[in-house]
């Protein structure tokens, strides 16, 4: 490949001066016409129950409160189901969570619809609700079909282990916390059209819905969004929950209407991170290599099905993370229970399935007393103990074996844990441990059907560039990326392109920007429209100066053959001269990719992207407090196109997973209601929680194999998994408070200071988990 | 008198605002003057995104400090500079904090970063060195979602050398003047339609005030108060305010105590209560963050009688007493009989808390006070504990123990204290405390942990007490 000039370079995002100087517009941030209204939801204060009566007419009372809509109210489907049929925008007769959405009020002011939606009456008949995951595997009721992925004979591989162990993992959900709550406007048009202002990661699903929702084709409704205040997954399916609520409000009051969700509303109603209870036994021989496991992930899908049966499709995916399983039986169930729905979040069950992994080998590691890389090292795919994944991808591309060698190498870990053992030894009420991770995690989506991406190229007659794409800008630095490829493609310098809104009118159909995917499918796509228009232009500049068009080079912002050159702006004008397009649509489908959903058996991802982590930490025995102390990073970004974006990703996907593995608790109380909605409540990690000492590198010369956009590979998701560092490093800490030999470990996920104590204390009491199941 | 809200807006433009009680400086910003740069991310002072900066003129100078406009009344700015992210670029010329954070790339989505500018550029004019625990400390009042910190962190590094220069600088002197000619005017009762904001600047004032309006509501810091207004979407029709008040501003250091005025904020008092033992400093820059320390006060910690404000068991241990005063006089309480309940207290209809004494320990006396929480910075304690003792021949002699978050008030640990002075064992001692605390399960913690972490806690208390023996 010849040398880049743009991509590859850590340019600035690009609203990096708007957002310091708080001229980056939101949603909320912008100009409202005179006539527009505020909403605010009424949501149900029961688990489950029957909506018998809403008596609207105290909230209707009140200063400045303009209308009130239930489902009643709906023109057209209730619906805003992102997988499958049967999710209600509003709750019609039964509500199935704490904070359903049942109603709207609609008035002058935000904090006028707020107060008053607190006024309306309504008239419920509980109903019983299921609302633990315990509760809800006893009572077998899915929000989608269990799926099993089975691959070899675990049954016949766990009768004739040498070793065998069984064990259970609880591993808790999280909030999104992004920092922008939930918001849509809807816009009334004329001629039934409206545009739709939305914060989504998914704009076509947010058109798609609320065209449903208000008995309107598609063509007649925009969804627009210029950035997100962060999404995270969780602005992929549920914007349109309220996108569509707005919506119906203002087709109601035919007047444009805003819908902003405070903190507290936000987190009561939105889903997030699906809870998971992984039961497994795995056979193993002496050395630790595993001959078989079988495992049961239960994820808790709360009251609809939402992404829940892709979320355990990824779970089922990455329990093997980087390691060769040659018998396994994998079965995940989608729960139903009366919570909030469980959605997309970062990781999108990869990260829940690789933890109940690593928590397999670690039993293994703890069982045969041997060092845990010791025992992945006996159970890395290679060409050697084999390279099928369950699902049987062929893995081509494994290097997790070599990063994680490379890593114990650059972070000294020998010394270290030297060190560290020294340490332990004469300290008494804290003890240290350090651990490492690997991770390997697919990229694509599941479903091959979602593996496109679109975009719109224009150039102008001055040589200025919009960049147009179907990715949405969340914080992740996708349009700077889109931008750098369209420069690099033109040769012209970075200020030459404009990034604009995404919206549903300028690339159409388009998936969500989920799944690590957005600068794979959008780059690709933008690339293929500039080429197109490069290609044109340079046709005309060939035909000007008489050259061959192969000659025509394009780069810092002049066309040139031979002795010949021009400013890209020239040969814009003179394109638009001669009347040749200067506008271009560009589409790309992943290739190699498929997927059979009913034997979960395929090669459902285009290539892996890789990682390895390795975190020290500290445990106070006294409290079960924890510290971080340093972490080790080397992540796998092929050949990254921007640097410094993608190490924001790998530093901001790291502390998002050790939040989720550490101090983010979903507390819900006997009623159902979630007692942990706001961040006086919810914990996310603060400046001080970071690793004190964080050293984090992007693996240097190893572009990606496969043929992605300047072989760079995707890195949003992937990192988030590095934190099982931390969790592992608290789980060996917690072991050095044994007085005995090494011992399993009883500690869920996340590892409060309170869960901590207790596998502390557990320590000291007779164990029950893991416990060998055979000998 | 200043009927309306005056105050100045980034810089020299004076505004008069006609702003009813309970109107959030946020809401003012956004809604009425479109300044949308600072964000709404909670509503409850927690994540930051809302920040501002004040500065206060005092003896012809600015005092600078970052606050959360989310939870600060527009009352509460009268007679102040406030500044707000569209302030800090000198036209196309970005701030020095500002620049960092660009050359850093310290912003992802951007929502949270205008507070982070904020609480830099707050940071900057303090003149803050740019150390990482400082930096630690003048972040922890604001929460990012996308970065991972590090390169804010590094922002703050490059840009808090460059020494408190900007384009205030050369303002300052107009500034202040401007200030002083509205607090010159009087006091600040600004009536509207939809309410008072009253804020006295005498006690005899604001006694009389209260006397006349036992309806009304005390504001001091407001960080709590607030709540009522932005998660209980109360109205708050009436708002009296105790911090124009001088007297209660005061803070009072002798050899024995320490008299804190009620309105005295915890930001004014962590030098002095630092001075009564390390971990009461501790204690105090876990306190919330620097945007809740600038406006939260200790009469306001103690009137809340939250069971899990912290420092009402450091002050039970230290056998602090409460001023109370009201139209009809003053009186004066120990503050384990100030508390009479969940969220009650000994205040009766028309009294204010007028001070705090706090007895530093004797000589050769050990303090110690402990919070447990599960993030380090800006978390409500599960549990706090806090110990004061004196050895005499190498005996412990009359300790006080109070614990927050075991039972429905901050609370003394009786049993426990008896059974130290009795069996001089710590281990003793924290068996004993099951007598004293039947501690709540909810989602900050179980009662069994809270329970164990409190008993836990006498194991560090007895390793300081056998430090002190040697």
């Amino acid at each position: 490949m010849s040398e880049l000039d743009i991509v590859g370079r850590s340019h600035a995002h690009d609203s990096a001066r708007q957002h310091v100087t708080g001229a980056a517009i939101y949603l909320d941030d912008m100009a409202e016409t005179s006539d527009c209204l505020h909403a605010a939801i009424v949501k149900s204060p029961h688990a489950h129950a029957r909506i018998v009566r809403i008596d609207a007419a105290r909230a209707l009372a009140q200063e400045g409160v303009i209308a009130f809509v239930s489902a009643a109210d709906i023109p057209g489907m209730n619906e805003v189901g992102p997988a499958q049929h049967g999710e209600p925008a509003l709750a019609q007769e039964i509500a199935d969570y704490v904070g359903c959405p049942i109603g709207a009020i609609i008035a002058a002011s935000h904090e006028a619809a707020r107060r008053a939606a607190d006024l309306v009456d309504v008239t419920w008949e509980p109903l019983p609700a299921l609302l633990s995951l315990d509760e809800a595997l006893a009572a077998q009721g899915y929000v989608c079909p269990p799926q099993h992925l089975v691959f070899g004979d675990a049954q016949g591989a766990l009768a004739s282990a040498r070793h065998n162990l069984k064990g259970s993992l609880e591993i808790g959900g999280q909030d999104h916390f992004y920092l922008e709550t939930n918001i849509a406007m809807a816009i009334p048009q004329e001629g039934r059209q409206w545009h739709i202002w939305t914060s989504t990661q998914h704009p076509t699903e947010v058109q798609k819905h609320v065209a449903m929702v208000l008995g309107v084709p598609q063509a007649a409704v925009t969804a627009e969004v210029r950035r997100m205040g962060g999404g995270f997954g969780g602005k992929e399916s549920q914007p349109t929950i309220i996108a569509a609520i707005a919506a119906i409000c203002s087709h109601k009051t035919q007047r444009p209407v805003k819908l902003r969700l405070d903190r507290d509303d936000d987190m009561i109603i939105t889903g997030k991170r699906h809870d998971f209870r992984a039961d497994w036994e795995v056979g193993f021989d002496e050395s630790g290599a595993i001959n078989g496991l079988r495992m049961q992930l239960a994820a808790r899908g709360g009251n609809v099905a939402d992404l829940t049966g892709a979320v355990v499709t990824r779970a089922l995916c990455h329990v093997s993370n980087c390691y060769f399983i040659p018998n396994a039986d994998l079965l995940g169930l989608s729960l139903k229970t009366n919570t909030v729905s469980k959605t997309a979040f970062r990781g999108f069950g990869g990260p829940q399935g690789m933890l109940a992994g690593e928590a397999v080998i670690d039993a293994i590691a703890r069982h045969l007393q041997l060092d845990r890389d010791v025992v992945r090292a006996r159970n890395y795919l290679s060409p050697e103990r084999g390279l099928a994944t369950p699902y049987e991808q062929i893995v081509r591309d494994m290097i997790g074996a070599e990063l994680m060698e490379k890593l114990s190498k650059d972070a000294d870990l020998e010394a270290r844990r030297a060190q560290i053992a020294a340490f332990n030894a004469s300290s008494t009420h804290i003890k240290s441990a350090l651990a490492t991770a690997p991770v390997m995690f697919g990229i694509s989506f599941n479903m091959p059907s979602l593996n496109q991406g679109g975009a719109l190229v224009h150039v102008y007659t001055d040589g200025s560039i919009q960049a147009n794409h179907g990715g949405t800008e969340m914080g992740q630095g996708l349009y700077t990326k889109v931008a750098q490829v369209v420069a690099e493609t033109f040769g012209v310098p970075m200020d030459f392109v404009t990034p604009t809104s995404t919206r549903t009118d300028k690339v159409p159909n388009t998936s969500a920007t989920a799944a690590s995917s957005g600068s794979d499918l959008n780059g690709a796509a933008a690339r293929r429209a500039a080429l197109e228009i490069r290609e044109r232009m340079g046709e005309v500049a060939a035909a000007l100066w008489g050259v061959d068009a192969q000659t025509i080079a394009f780069r810092n912002g002049l066309v040139s053959s031979g002795n010949h050159a021009m400013s890209f702006g020239d040969l814009a004008r003179t394109c638009w001269l001669k009347r040749v397009s200067l506008s271009a649509a560009g589409f790309y489908a992943t290739p190699k990719i498929h997927w059979d959903a009913k034997t979960l058996k395929g090669h459902p991802f285009f290539y892996f992207a890789y990682g390895a982590a390795a975190s020290e930490v500290e445990i106070d025995g006294l409290t079960g407090e924890t510290r971080c102390l340093r972490t080790d990073v080397i992540h796998d970004c092929g050949a990254s196109l921007n640097p410094a974006i993608d190490m924001g990703q790998i530093e901001g996907g790291f502390v998002q997973g050790m939040g989720w593995l550490t101090m983010e608790e979903l507390w819900w109380d006997d009623q159902g209601r979630l007692r942990t909605h706001a961040p006086s409540t919810y914990k996310i990690p603060g400046s001080r929680d970071v690793p004190a000492d964080f050293r984090v590198h992007i693996l240097e010369g190893a572009p990606n194999r496969e043929d992605t956009i300047f072989r760079s590979k995707a890195v949003g998701e992937p990192p988030l998994m590095l934190a099982m560092s931390v969790w592992l490093a608290i789980r060996d800490a917690v072991s050095a408070f044994a007085s005995g030999a090494s011992t399993q470990i009883a500690l869920d996920a996340p590892a409060t200071p309170e869960r901590i104590l207790r596998a502390i204390k557990t320590l000291r009491e007779p164990l029950d988990q893991p416990r060998e199941t055979r000998d | 008198m200043s009927n309306s809200v005056r105050f100045l807006l980034n810089g020299l433009t004076e505004v008069a605002a006609e702003a009813p009680p309970d109107l959030s400086v946020l809401q003012w910003l956004r809604t009425h003057c479109r300044l949308t740069g600072t964000k709404e991310g909670c509503a409850e002072g927690d994540c930051g995104a809302c920040t501002i900066v004040l500065a206060d003129a005092h003896e012809g100078a600015l005092s600078w400090r970052a606050a959360n406009a989310c939870i600060l009344m527009m009352g509460q700015v009268h007679g102040k500079l406030l500044v707000t992210v569209e302030g800090l670029a000198d036209g196309a010329l970005l701030h020095p904090v500002q620049a960092a954070m660009v050359e850093r790339h310290a912003s992802q989505c951007g929502f949270c970063t205008p507070g982070f500018v904020m609480s830099l550029f707050a940071a900057y004019r303090q003149g803050e060195a740019p150390e990482t625990e400082a930096i630690h400390d003048a972040l922890a009042g604001n929460l990012c979602r996308c970065t991972g910190y590090r390169p804010i962190v590094d922002a703050a590094r490059d840009a808090l050398p460059s020494g408190g220069i900007d384009r205030f600088t050369p303002m300052e002197p107009a500034i202040v003047a401007s200030l002083h000619a509205i607090n010159n005017a009087g006091a600040l009762d600004c009536v509207t339609k939809h309410g008072r904001f009253t804020a006295p600047r005498t006690r005899a004032d604001l006694a009389r005030e209260l006397a006349a309006n036992p309806e009304a509501r005390i504001i001091s810091g407001g960080t709590d108060l607030a709540l009522d207004i932005t998660k209980r979407h109360q109205r708050l029709p009436h708002l009296i305010s105790l911090v124009s008040v001088p007297e209660l501003r005061r803070i009072e250091v002798s050899d024995i105590e320490i008299i804190a005025g009620a309105a005295a904020t915890y930001a004014e008092l962590l030098p002095h209560l630092a001075m009564l033992d390390p971990s009461f400093e501790v204690l105090l820059r876990r306190l919330g963050s620097r945007q809740i320390r600038s406006l939260g006060t200790i009469g306001g910690n103690l009137a809340n009688a939250s069971p899990i404000g912290d420092t009402p068991p450091a002050l039970l241990a230290l056998g602090a007493f409460v001023r109370l005063e009201s139209a009809a006089g003053s009186r004066e309480l120990g503050l384990d009989d100030f508390f009479t309940g969940y969220r009650r207290t000994a205040l009766q209809p028309g009294e204010f808390i007028e001070s705090v004494r706090i007895p530093k320990p004797a000589h050769g006396a050990l303090f110690r006070v402990d919070k447990i929480s599960r993030r380090f910075d800006q978390d409500i304690s599960a549990v706090c504990g806090a110990i004061a003792f004196s050895l005499r021949d190498g005996l412990i002699h009359a300790p006080r123990i109070a614990f927050g978050g075991m039972a429905a008030t901050p609370l003394r640990a009786r049993h426990a204290e008896a059974a130290l002075v009795e069996t001089q064992s710590f281990e003793r001692a924290a068996d004993a405390l099951a007598q004293d605390f039947q501690p709540l399960s909810d989602f900050r913690a179980s009662a069994g942990y809270r329970l164990q972490t409190a008993q836990n806690l006498f194991e560090r208390w007895r390793l300081i007490a056998a430090e002190a023996r040697t």
